[in-house]
């Protein structure tokens, strides 16, 4: 069995722009955020300038609990790139304040994700000191 | 008011040699060999196209000093032939010729192919690709209305086996495989295995259409735009491929289903339904977006498609006969646009009837799509024998 680590080769990082650079600082100081729309009070995931709910301009950054569960994943044996570790587990989590985004799950066996199951966020620094959240499951 | 595409007609179709490689080609010469074999299938002189659709034909252009012409970088694909359709249409051009290709630029097979690759920062650092982001699809539907593996290889398995006996395919002779072979074949990313997932190779394709009038006096019998539709989510490959991830132009249509509305307004224009589709030239990314695809266009009900490619409906043969040479999965999957044309120029050849391998007799009606849930989009094309 393998348990799912975080990835350690030379692999694609983010270059924040200028509407996703907060959600970087972000998880460079261990804080999950999100865009909370100040005249819905719906959730907006990736970054954006628009509320997907309202299409408010009226957002601002909030913390998330950094808790979710799993809404769907895949086990890939077949590398995008050389440099990824197999098998690796994306994974969509439904956050606890109402919005999806996309990891890769860690800390479990490859064969251990399950829709459903309560995951929380866990930072990584990973090639060139960028940091990366991923997610690992919630012991019960 | 009359039918929007009446007076155009698609009246020349062309694949070059598809292959894993084509030695002493780039993309633009290959797809100038498209360009003229389109022209020549059509029966027309180069000099008659005053319409182009695409980067590469704007090559053919440039080289055949047809300018000033008129010309569209429209998304490839369905939606190219839907503009190009609406040029004519409108009287901005008469005669349009819609061209891609790609050869040489996919030769290093260590990393998947790079149009499968986003390079979007929420999704590239997880190593997401097309097989990984139409798992994330294929997944939920399981969860949601337990789709199985062997529907999901069977569905495969017909696609490819289409492309075994089809001469021109790129992968002719390989097979037959039964479902149980597909799962036999290795992970790429569960659940879809190698034999689930399109292939890559190379390869040009193009269409030419025309103004009706022009049509009647050509070699080939026209085939008609009867209807067409596109839904869009936004890029692909940014935001999380979620099944339910909708949008506000009505609360049924979601990504899982996306391609409903494009079918719907398809099926509307041409005063069909999908009980009347001869051939369904459906695109094929991987096994599962099959199933996804006939309760998306109407054919069966939600959470029923597993069911449905597995009661006999799309064999040769059977009600519904399910892309007919094989599709990106073993015909070929020729760059990042090339295919997304391919499904229209086999509904052309169905229709004529000049198909080598797996023809529908007496086709009247074809289905034509392109695009996946796990794109974020769906476009929808009906083509037809008889004039709208």
């Amino acid at each position: 069995m393998t348990i799912l680590r975080p990835q350690t080769g030379a692999i694609p990082l983010p270059i924040p722009g200028p509407i996703s650079r907060p959600y970087w600082d972000g998880c460079r100081n261990g804080v999950l955020r999100f865009q909370r729309c100040l005249d819905c009070g719906s959730a907006t995931h990736t970054p954006a300038q628009l509320c997907a709910s309202c299409v408010s301009t009226n957002l601002e950054w909030a913390d998330s609990c950094g808790r979710g569960e799993i809404y769907s994943f895949t086990v890939v044996w077949r590398p995008a790139t050389p440099e990824f570790e197999i098998p690796y587990v994306p994974v969509i989590v439904t956050m606890e304040e109402g919005w999806w985004i996309l990891a890769n799950l860690i800390g479990c066996e490859h064969d251990a994700a399950e829709i459903g199951q309560k995951v929380e966020v866990e930072f990584h620094a990973v090639t060139g000191g960028t940091v990366l959240p991923y997610f690992r499951p919630l012991s019960q | 008011m009359g039918h929007p595409f009446r007076d155009v007609a698609i009246v020349g179709v062309h694949n070059t040699r598809q292959a894993r490689v084509i030695e002493g080609h780039d993309s633009q010469s290959i797809a100038m060999e498209a360009s003229l074999g389109a022209i020549a299938d059509a029966g027309l002189h180069p000099r008659d196209i005053d319409g182009v659709v695409g980067g590469l034909a704007s090559n053919f252009l440039y080289q055949s000093r047809i300018g000033p012409a008129w010309r569209s970088l429209s998304p490839l694909g369905i939606p190219a032939v839907l503009e190009a359709a609406m040029a004519i249409a409108s009287g901005l051009a008469t005669t349009v010729l819609v061209a891609t290709g790609e050869a040489g630029s996919y030769r290093n097979h260590g990393s998947t192919a790079p149009w499968t690759r986003p390079t979007n920062e929420f999704v590239a650092c997880y190593g997401m690709f097309t097989a990984a982001e139409f798992a994330l699809m294929a997944r939920r539907h399981m969860h949601m209305y337990g789709t199985t593996p062997q529907q999901m290889a069977h569905a495969a398995a017909v696609v490819r086996n289409n492309g075994s006996i089809n001469p021109e395919a790129v992968y002719f002779g390989k097979g037959p495989f039964t479902a149980e072979n597909v799962l036999a074949s290795r992970m790429i990313a569960d659940p879809f295995h190698l034999l689930e997932c399109a292939t890559t190779s190379e390869g040009g394709t193009a269409l030419v259409l025309t103004s009706a009038d022009r049509a009647d006096d050509l070699a080939k019998d026209p085939v008609w735009l009867l209807g067409g539709g596109t839904d869009y989510y936004g890029p692909a490959y940014q935001h999380p491929p979620v099944w339910d991830l909708g949008g506000h132009r009505r609360s049924d249509l979601i990504a899982g289903n996306v391609g409903r509305k494009a079918a719907e307004e398809a099926f509307a224009c041409a005063g069909l339904g999908p009980n009347e589709v001869d051939v369904c030239e459906f695109y094929d990314p991987f096994s599962f977006e099959l199933i996804r695809q006939f309760e998306a266009y109407g054919f069966c009900g939600e959470g029923e498609g597993g069911e449905y490619v597995t009661s006999g409906v799309i064999e040769p043969g059977g009600r519904h006969p399910l892309t007919t040479d094989g599709g990106t999965m073993s015909f070929s999957h020729g760059g990042a646009s090339v295919q997304l044309f391919q499904r229209l120029v086999r509904g052309v050849q169905q229709l004529r009837g000049e198909c080598r391998s797996a023809q529908v007799v007496g086709a009247e009606v074809a289905m034509c799509t392109g695009g996946g849930s796990g794109a974020l989009f769906t476009d929808v094309a009906l083509l037809g024998k008889v004039r709208p």
